[in-house]
């Protein structure tokens, strides 16, 4: 098992978000966890990747048969966990080609590698753009300075791209994407996908699990997950809505 | 209504008993001008003492400390026994620059070398020496440009004997740096320096104006520069910072620009105990540009203090100030950006923005924006900003793998880079960039914080002068 989640309770600022959530993922599978807004999916997220604010109070995450709950974000990112953001920050003066250095070299430290030479570094920045049809030269502009909407979350796939995560979150990624930009995305994510990783798709509409056509989808809600079940489930949910999930479980 | 009985600090009793009793050998360089001068200037100082905390423009700097101490007027020459660049200078390669250093106040060189004129008949050198030799240059621009608006100026002119002369003809541009080193190695001083700097018409220079300190020895340099730029002309000036935590330092530095005249100002602190850098820009002819700038390191209780004051006297002049400031532990900073625009300086653009980030709950800033303006086509705008280290952006960066320490270490650095960048000397801005990145890092020394001694970082330098000779 890849990631394994044991009844984990999550609060923030004393308010409990997450309440006692179980969740397992396999090398190879596509998840997608759906529900409505404010049921805890971000916050999911956060948990898995160590954000500062984000209090386990309970229960374990499990990453590679390791209990990660008090792992700085950095080794948890090193360890292969990746999130690609919902909001992508905007970091002035830092550029694209040094933020992915630093990030790559960061990786293989961790991994007792010696860094890698400018000459392949380039290299794979050139090869990993065109997975995500990056035409502009990267080199020069400082992090998602600037960056369009769709720009933001092409970049975040590219980063993806270059640091191959064995887990990875996408938080929203659809959100914002016009369609041709959701296809550019997919497509990305497909074509990195492997038996040798996994996908944990948040989303809150079935339109991006056209392209990204998961394994799994979850029903997330007051902080639990309270329905599973196959690609089927997306479909039902975008024909019905989410009422009846509320209605079901609200008191 | 009778006045008030201000106190006189045992440094002001040091300064002014030194003042009559070697009046004699402290003007005995002087043009008539200049010993004129002295005397007014002291009878000023007498009258209103150092600056104090009532005053608007010394509310947030608390120079009381330095008042009390008991230094050392030092105002003699150094017999010059060996060139402080065999011991002093760094090899930072491609950055051609011509050393002119001045030790305890006094310009430091070779008899031949006191002061030069090249084929272009560019003159560099000492001041006192200056006076001698171009009575009719120094007698034109000396205490014209910088107004004694406080204590300190007074005191400058009254006292600062020597100091560094440059004067750059019309149509020569410079093809060197010229670097001023300012250096005091001798414990608990109190210096009085005065620079003349004089670019002619269509002139062009690089200086680079370095105070540095070279032990911990406590000290306090009271330093005033003018600088007048011809029609045209262009200066690029870097004022670096680097000094012990013992060391006061005053740097007043007042520009007159002529019409189409350029003025880039870059003031890099590092460390220091107490600094102001007070930057008066007169902008006296039509079409002149500015763009004075500042970053600023600070932290332990370092205090920091920049005060840019920037005069549309003319129409059809643009100026800008960007100051940027990192204060850690208990570090303290003032910021007071002036911008005066006068009623017939029509057409005129003014910028200002001054931003910090506070590491800790203890480190302090005041930033004070001051707008007077007279004339009614202006676009002016100003800026001021405090805050801390952006968390979201420091996850991010995690979340990608980079530990804690090179995340922060990153963002800093980013935001320190718009003052960098600015920097066209590309070997002093590599230079510049690895010190910011060793001094963020917090892995420095006093002693190594300079690019001027990276000979021998493990150890500071040592001056093999025997000053009881003298």
């Amino acid at each position: 098992m890849l990631l394994n989640i044991k009844n984990l309770h999550v609060s923030i600022d004393g308010k409990e978000i997450i309440k006692g959530l179980n969740f397992s993922v396999n090398k190879g599978e596509i998840h997608a966890i759906m529900g409505p807004n404010g049921t805890g999916k971000s916050t999911l997220a956060a948990a898995i990747t160590g954000r500062e604010g984000y209090e386990i109070t309970q229960g374990e995450i499990i990453f590679k048969g390791q209990v990660i709950n008090d792992w700085s974000p950095d080794k948890r990112a090193n360890e292969g966990v990746f999130l690609s953001f919902q909001y992508p920050i905007e970091i002035p003066g830092v550029s694209m080609t040094n933020f992915m250095r630093t990030a790559l070299n960061a990786r293989r430290e961790y991994r007792k590698l010696p860094p890698v030479s400018a000459g392949d570094f380039l290299r794979k920045m050139e090869e990993k753009k065109k997975l995500v049809d990056i035409q502009s030269k990267l080199t020069n502009r400082s992090v998602n300075e600037g960056f369009s909407g769709g720009e933001k979350k092409k970049n975040e796939i590219f980063q993806m791209a270059m640091l191959e995560p064995e887990l990875a979150i996408l938080d929203e990624t659809d959100s914002g994407l016009d369609i041709d930009a959701l296809k550019v995305v997919a497509n990305g994510v497909n074509q990195l996908k492997s038996g040798e990783n996994a996908f944990i798709v948040i989303t809150h509409y079935q339109r991006l699990l056209e392209y990204i056509v998961p394994d799994f989808v979850h029903v997330m809600y007051d902080g639990r997950i309270v329905k599973s079940g196959g690609k089927g489930l997306a479909l039902e949910l975008e024909e019905r809505g989410y009422e009846w999930i509320k209605e079901q479980f609200d008191d | 209504m009778g006045k008030i009985k201000k106190t006189v600090y045992p440094l002001e009793e040091i300064l002014i008993r030194h003042f009559s009793n070697h009046f004699e050998r402290l003007s005995s360089h002087d043009i008539p001008k200049v010993t004129k001068m002295r005397r007014e200037a002291m009878a000023a100082f007498q009258q209103t003492g150092f600056p104090h905390k009532k005053m608007e423009n010394w509310r947030n700097t608390d120079m009381e400390g330095v008042y009390e101490e008991e230094l050392a007027v030092f105002d003699r020459e150094i017999p010059f026994e060996k060139a402080l660049s065999e011991i002093f200078l760094c090899e930072v390669h491609g950055f051609e620059a011509r050393v002119l250093s001045v030790l305890n106040g006094s310009f430091y060189s070779s008899e031949e070398e006191k002061l030069t004129v090249d084929k272009n008949g560019v003159i560099v050198g000492s001041l006192a020496k200056a006076m001698q030799e171009y009575p009719e240059l120094v007698e034109k621009y000396y205490g014209e440009i910088m107004q004694q608006t406080d204590g300190f100026k007074s005191l400058n002119t009254a006292m600062a004997a020597d100091g560094v002369f440059i004067y750059v003809p019309d149509n020569v541009e410079v093809e060197n740096t010229f670097q001023i080193i300012n250096i005091l190695n001798k414990p608990k001083l109190v210096i009085n320096v005065r620079n003349l700097i004089i670019l002619g018409k269509n002139a062009r220079l690089r200086l680079l104006h370095c105070d540095d300190s070279v032990n911990h020895h406590a000290g306090f340099i009271n330093k005033v520069s003018e600088t007048y730029l011809g029609e045209n002309a262009e200066l690029e000036l870097y004022k670096l910072q680097n000094l012990n935590n013992e060391t006061a330092l005053l740097n007043q530095t007042a520009i007159h620009q002529s019409a189409n005249s350029r003025l880039k100002v870059n003031v890099l602190s590092l460390n220091g105990g107490l600094i102001r850098n007070e930057i008066t820009d007169l902008m006296n002819g039509e079409g002149a540009w500015s763009d004075i700038r500042g970053l600023y390191l600070m932290d332990q209780q370092q205090h920091i203090d920049n005060q840019v004051f920037v005069y549309h006297n003319m129409p059809h002049c643009n100026s800008n100030q960007l100051f940027k400031g990192i204060l850690d532990n208990e570090a303290t900073g003032v910021f007071n950006g002036y911008i005066y625009v006068a009623r017939d300086a029509q057409q005129t653009n003014a910028f200002q923005r001054n931003s910090n980030i506070l590491l800790t709950k203890t480190a302090q800033v005041d930033t004070m924006p001051h707008l007077e303006i007279y004339a009614d086509d202006v676009k002016c705008s100003h800026g001021a900003s405090v805050g801390q280290l952006d968390n979201e952006a420091l996850f991010y960066l995690m979340q990608r793998g980079i530990p804690f320490d090179d995340a922060r270490m990153l963002l800093l650095y980013a935001y320190a880079d718009a003052i960098i960048k600015e920097i066209s000397i590309s070997a002093l801005r590599i230079s510049i960039e690895d010190m910011v990145k060793r001094r963020l890092r917090g892995d420095l020394s006093i002693c190594d914080r300079c690019v001027l001694h990276c000979s021998n970082p493990a150890s500071p330098v040592i001056f093999d002068i025997d000053l009881s000779k003298i």
